[in-house]
């Protein structure tokens, strides 16, 4: 009846014995490769950009700015910055990069964030590529067992998001500083700080254990007309969670590049007033 | 003998729409063992289309409703016609059935004091549909699915079994109901997926198949709606009554043709949305007639007030009853007001703005951009008559849905006749499923266990003409040795779409006595033509034999139609003869009724004069002197007959 | 209006086997995929096996994989094609296959059971229910649900492993426990029952790893993820996940 009947393959997933009997993996036509290579290529980018830099132990200072990705700054070898976010909880035992220490928090964030679970997923683990192409492995467990379990303490890195994202702020307001600590100027850094810690906050309050955290849990929303307006206002925020987790991810690392800059002195800081 | 699967049950309902799926509730809650047997995918049945709500008056949003006012309403919406105490039931019970639905999970739009909401539709007098969006036949459909789901748990923590006493056999047909004697004693049905025969053995079966819309061309019913119930109740010899009266909705869509026919919503002219020809006219306020007069606004400012202040001013003629608009749409295309694609267009686009438009029509919204991609925030709908409802159906007793002449088979739903009278009203179509779904669950159980030892047993006669009845179209191979015209088989869906236009342009929604003629010659021949239609391949899921043998009902319903529809000579309701143009005061209380002429079986008639159907005129039970003094003299003498009044 | 002839492949076949046909058509303007199908049984297939029934999107019927992608026939405008293309329709690639486009969906019916119904809570008689429109928002955005199963298909949990199928409810009804989860009358808990709980624990909340795919092949556009799996995931973790309670009890087990 049908022009070359296919032998079944029987080889599991779509090509289990009692389903139709197809050979490909997938009939999809359009371009499906094209975002998850895309989040691929972007998330490897940053990686590769940030261990340079977070090993680098150097170049992250330079007055008023301090790079987010050593803010705050933990262990005794920090370069001393004057009013900035340095407390020595580590002592002097610490002997590599203090970048390390605090930026577990942000990584732990993210890398447990439910946008950016999809996003490696299926752009590292293929678990699926896209929809309905068939993934490579042959067994699947999800997040039912150790480690990805572990995902389920998304809420407990999204509160110290917040106390991270709370001393970016001030880093924030530091950089309304001149380099000698006088108040009440502004450079482009300044500009570059803003947007970033805007970004980083719209990216915390969207998260999705926020949303429950505000109101989500909740059974009566009308009896909790406050929690209520506030779990609908991140829900409006939530809904742009992808674009905000990729726009403060760039906008973190353009905030590092551009202390790197001055701190390196490739570039100096055009001042405002 | 043939190999058949066979199953003993208590009651077997046969259609899991909202009437079947509420009688199989009723029916198991009152301790039957009860299946349901379905065309489809169990929860897909026609009633997810529903879109405005269900009539009710539990009066939340305006305190004045009560089950008169609904009563009233839906009689003048029939003119008259109603069986009444169907009327009587269905209004006094309606609040009870959508309430009951709440306790079942259903999750109804909501007033600002946490009641159920309710929007205004056509012919309501006041706001009185519960509705979800403009999706509420899925809510209702789902809601008793899952009370269903939730029967079955229960069963199966008692007895450990989903199914012991209540099961759904989905995608499977019947085609005949089998007797012992006069009375029922099951059914005789096909798989669809694998072929395979079965007979469900039951002394009470419940029919609530739905429509018969697959029999006109433009039509907003899909496949199922073949008259399978309509035909089946024939067949057993219960009779159908005032099957000339078939609703055509006014608004269709008619662009592009692959959605022509699909529903616009009632309730986008109840929020607000109006009907313009090509000149740019609200042309509705010419087509009110008298018997509506002070009802309805007579200027523009006077209807759109309305929308804000219904307390003092009169509803736009956008809201009369169905048939007024259809006909109206009907008569502007045919003057040469139309839109471009031959209908006449609906507009919220200037009259609201986008966002509550999506809010409020959410899935109307969606259906246009996504079908006709037509943003309706931005520009009017076209929209024109298509085939919605057939108000006849099987003939029942108003208090148990019992059929007449057949112990043991009830029938509620579209499929049952006399509810709506002439004419049916938005959102009395969802409360009737449920009204009276539930007295044919109850009555057919309360029959059944009645029987207790002595169930009718089956004749296995019957069961072996049914099998070679529904085998033919596979050996329907042109003509027999001796008779050569040599032509090849029918293919089913020629013949069916043969049928569609038929009925559509000889008994659509003008009728005239020589096209009703002409139609019932053509159905003659196209019933010769049918009995040769021939399918290709074997038992299993295949759509040319379903549809082959589908042929049969759809055809013995569209002669009762035309049948019917040539005998009343006069307009009422769902019924416009042009011939015969006004509604007549004698015609009010006759009944019309369908019986199949040889009843012993014998389909093979195909004499085009005589055909399988005969006619007879019954006179209607006077209405109840209690239930008439809701009316105003003056509204009465436009219906009723002199002598009738001093009754 | 013009119309042209389109190509298709469409697969044919059942449980022992089969493959695609090609099939050449008349297609027109405004037409959808089903209305090709459709004019295939009336002019060259007759016995082609399809399911559908209100053509309008709203009865989940007629659901497929066209050009590999899991949609409604229904509502693919063929417009959205160019008349080069070829047109691969194939039956859902997630569930036995009984006859060319129509599969067994019997595992959603069976999920359908496997998840406890609505409590009707023990004080309130009919009519006597009051919910307010924002409480009920949530559940029902859920309710919109056509059952259309394309999210069942897609997922990959079951899609790619049907070994998963025993422990997974999939999307679909996930959502349902997320609906009842949210329904502001439901008494499930005043019966012992926790949907919290059993969301993980007995209806596999945790094979999912959110990476989407039903949301974007939902008809109704309802955020399946966002606004049922990722919420009832944290209400999961409310009961489970909390690591001092986790501890604690590791800790005690550990001792006795």
């Amino acid at each position: 009846m049908a022009t070359g009947t296919e032998p079944h393959l029987n080889s599991g997933g779509v090509r289990t014995g009692t389903r139709a009997a197809i050979d490909a993996p997938h009939l999809r036509t359009d371009r499906w490769w094209l975002a998850p290579a895309a989040t691929a290529a972007g998330l490897l980018a940053f990686i590769v950009y940030s261990t340079w830099r977070a090993f680098a132990n150097a170049d992250y200072y330079s007055a008023p700015y301090v790079s987010p990705f050593y803010s705050p700054c933990l262990a005794e070898n920090c370069k001393n910055m004057p009013s900035g976010p340095n407390a020595d909880l580590f002592g002097s035992w610490w002997a590599i990069s203090p970048a390390i220490i605090i930026l577990i928090f942000p990584l732990g964030f993210r890398l447990t964030c439910y946008y950016y679970r999809k996003a490696y997923y299926r752009g590292f683990w293929a678990s699926p590529p896209a929809c309905a192409v068939a993934e490579p492995h042959k067994k699947y467990s999800g997040e039912t067992r150790f480690p990805l379990i572990l995902q389920n303490i998304h809420r407990y890195f999204f509160y110290a998001a917040i106390l991270v994202a709370a001393v970016l702020t001030y880093d924030t307001v530091l950089s309304f500083r001149d380099t000698d600590e006088n108040w009440g100027h502004m450079g482009l850094g300044t500009v570059v700080f803003l947007i970033n810690i805007v970004l980083i906050w719209a990216y915390t309050i969207s998260c999705h254990s926020c949303r429950h955290i505000v109101g989500g849990k909740l059974k009566h929303f009308s009896k909790h007309p406050v929690r209520y307006q506030a779990w609908k206002f991140v829900g409006k925020l939530n809904a742009r969670h992808m674009l905000l987790a990729w726009a403060s991810l760039v906008s973190v690392a353009v905030a590092d590049f551009y202390v790197y800059l001055l701190a390196s002195g490739a570039f100096d800081d055009p001042r405002f007033f | 003998m043939s190999v058949v699967d066979r199953q003993e049950w208590d009651v077997v309902v046969v259609g899991a729409g909202g009437a079947g799926l509420r009688a199989a509730i009723e029916a198991r809650e009152r301790g039957a063992r009860t299946a349901v047997i379905c065309k489809s995918l169990f929860g897909k049945a026609h009633t997810v289309m529903a879109e405005g709500g269900i009539a009710a008056a539990m009066a939340n949003v305006n305190e004045h409703d009560n089950w008169q006012v609904h009563f009233r309403d839906t009689m003048r919406g029939g003119k008259f016609l109603n069986q009444w105490r169907m009327a009587e039931l269905h209004a006094q019970e309606a609040p009870q059935r959508v309430w009951e639905l709440e306790t079942w999970g259903a999750l109804f739009d909501r007033t600002k004091d946490g009641k159920i909401s309710q929007r205004n539709f056509g012919g309501h007098e006041y706001p009185r549909l519960a509705h979800v969006g403009d999706r509420t036949g899925l809510e209702l459909i789902r809601t008793l699915q899952q009370k269903i789901v939730s029967l079955q748990q229960e069963d199966k923590k008692e007895t450990g079994d989903y199914e012991s006493r209540l099961k759904v056999f989905q995608e499977c047909t019947v085609t005949r109901i089998l007797k012992d004697g006069s009375r029922v004693s099951g059914v005789f049905a096909y798989e669809r997926e694998t072929g395979r025969f079965m007979v469900l053995e039951a002394p009470s079966v419940v029919i609530a198949t739905g429509g018969i819309g697959k029999s006109f061309k433009v039509t907003s019913n899909s496949w199922e709606y073949t008259g399978d119930g309509h035909a089946l109740a024939l067949l057993a010899g219960a009779p159908l009554l005032n099957m000339e009266f078939v609703q055509f909705h006014p608004t269709g869509m008619v662009w592009p043709p692959s959605v022509k026919g699909i529903l616009v919503t009632e309730s986008v002219r109840g929020d607000g949305g109006v009907l313009r020809n090509s000149e740019d006219k609200r042309f509705m306020f010419d087509y009110i007639p008298d018997v509506f007069k002070e009802k309805y606004a007579e200027s523009e400012e006077e209807a759109d007030r309305w929308y804000e202040d219904p307390e003092n001013n009169r509803r736009p003629p956008e809201l009369l009853p169905r048939d007024e608009v259809a006909r109206a749409i009907n008569a502007e295309v045919k003057a040469g007001r139309g839109s471009p694609h031959g209908g006449v267009f609906l507009d919220v686009s200037t009259r609201m703005p986008a966002e509550i438009i999506k809010r409020r029509l959410p899935s109307m919204y969606h259906q246009f951009k996504e079908l006709a991609d037509v943003d309706i925030t931005a520009e009017a709908m076209e929209v024109g008559p298509t085939c919605h409802y057939v108000m006849g159906g099987i003939a029942v007793d108003s208090d148990s849905a019992a059929a007449r002449g057949v112990p043991g088979l009830f029938a509620a739903g579209e499929v049952a006749g006399g509810m709506h009278g002439s004419n049916r009203l938005g959102g009395n179509s969802l409360s009737d499923l449920l009204v009276f779904g539930r007295r044919a669950g109850w009555h057919a159980a309360e029959y059944a266990t009645g029987l207790s030892g002595a169930r009718p047993p089956v004749d296995e006669v019957q069961i072996d003409t049914a099998a070679a009845e529904a085998l033919r179209p596979f050996s329907a191979e042109g003509p027999a040795p001796g008779e050569d015209d040599g032509r090849p088989p029918e293919n089913p869906y020629t013949v069916h779409q043969e049928l569609q236009q038929t009925m559509n342009d000889l008994v659509g929604i003008i009728r005239r006595e020589g096209e009703m003629e002409q139609a019932l010659e053509k159905l003659a021949d196209l019933r010769v033509r049918a009995r040769r239609a021939g399918v290709e391949g074997h038992r299993q899921f295949n759509p040319g034999w379903h549809l082959a043998l589908d042929l049969r009902n759809m055809l013995l319903v569209s002669e009762c139609v035309a049948r019917a529809a040539l005998e009343r000579t006069e307009s009422r309701g769902g019924h416009t003869r042009e011939d015969h143009p006004t509604m007549e005061r004698k015609w009010r209380n006759i009944n019309l009724l369908c019986r199949l002429t040889d009843p012993t079986g014998g389909l093979a008639a195909t004499d085009p004069v005589r055909g399988q159907i005969t006619l007879t005129r019954e006179t209607t039970d006077p209405i109840r002197a209690d239930l008439l003094a809701l009316f105003d003299k003056e509204e009465l003498v436009k219906y009723l007959a002199e002598e009738e009044l001093y009754e | 209006m013009s119309s042209y002839k389109a190509r298709f492949k469409v697969w044919r076949g059942d449980v022992e086997g089969g493959g695609l046909k090609d099939f050449e058509v008349e297609v027109n303007d405004g037409e959808v995929v089903l209305d090709i199908i459709h004019r295939l049984q009336a002019t060259q297939a007759p016995d082609l096996a399809v399911r559908w029934n209100c053509k309008a999107g709203k009865c989940g019927s007629c659901s497929a994989e066209i050009n590999g992608r899991p949609r409604l026939m229904c509502m693919t405008r063929m417009s959205v094609f160019t008349r080069e293309e070829t047109i691969t329709v194939t039956p859902l690639r997630a569930f036995p296959v009984v006859r060319d486009l129509v599969t067994d969906v019997g595992f959603n019916y069976t999920k359908a059971r496997q998840v406890p119904a609505f409590v009707p809570p023990a004080e309130l008689g009919p009519g006597e229910y009051r919910m307010m429109q924002e409480d009920v928002d949530r559940s029902q955005e859920f309710r919109k649900c056509i059952e259309c199963f394309l999210c069942q298909d897609t997922c990959h949990v079951v899609r790619d492993h049907e070994e998963n199928k025993p422990a997974f409810a999939g999307p679909r009804f996930l959502m349902r426990v997320a609906e009842l989860d949210m329904h502001p009358l439901d008494a499930a808990s005043d019966n012992g029952l926790d949907r919290k709980k059993t969301a993980q624990d007995e209806h596999g909340l945790g094979y999912c790893n959110i990476t989407k795919c039903c949301t974007e092949v939902c008809p109704e556009g309802i955020k399946i993820t966002d606004n049922a799996l990722i919420p009832l995931k944290e209400r999961a973790v409310d009961r489970k996940y909390d690591p001092l309670v986790w501890l604690g009890s590791k800790i005690r087990r550990r001792s006795s």
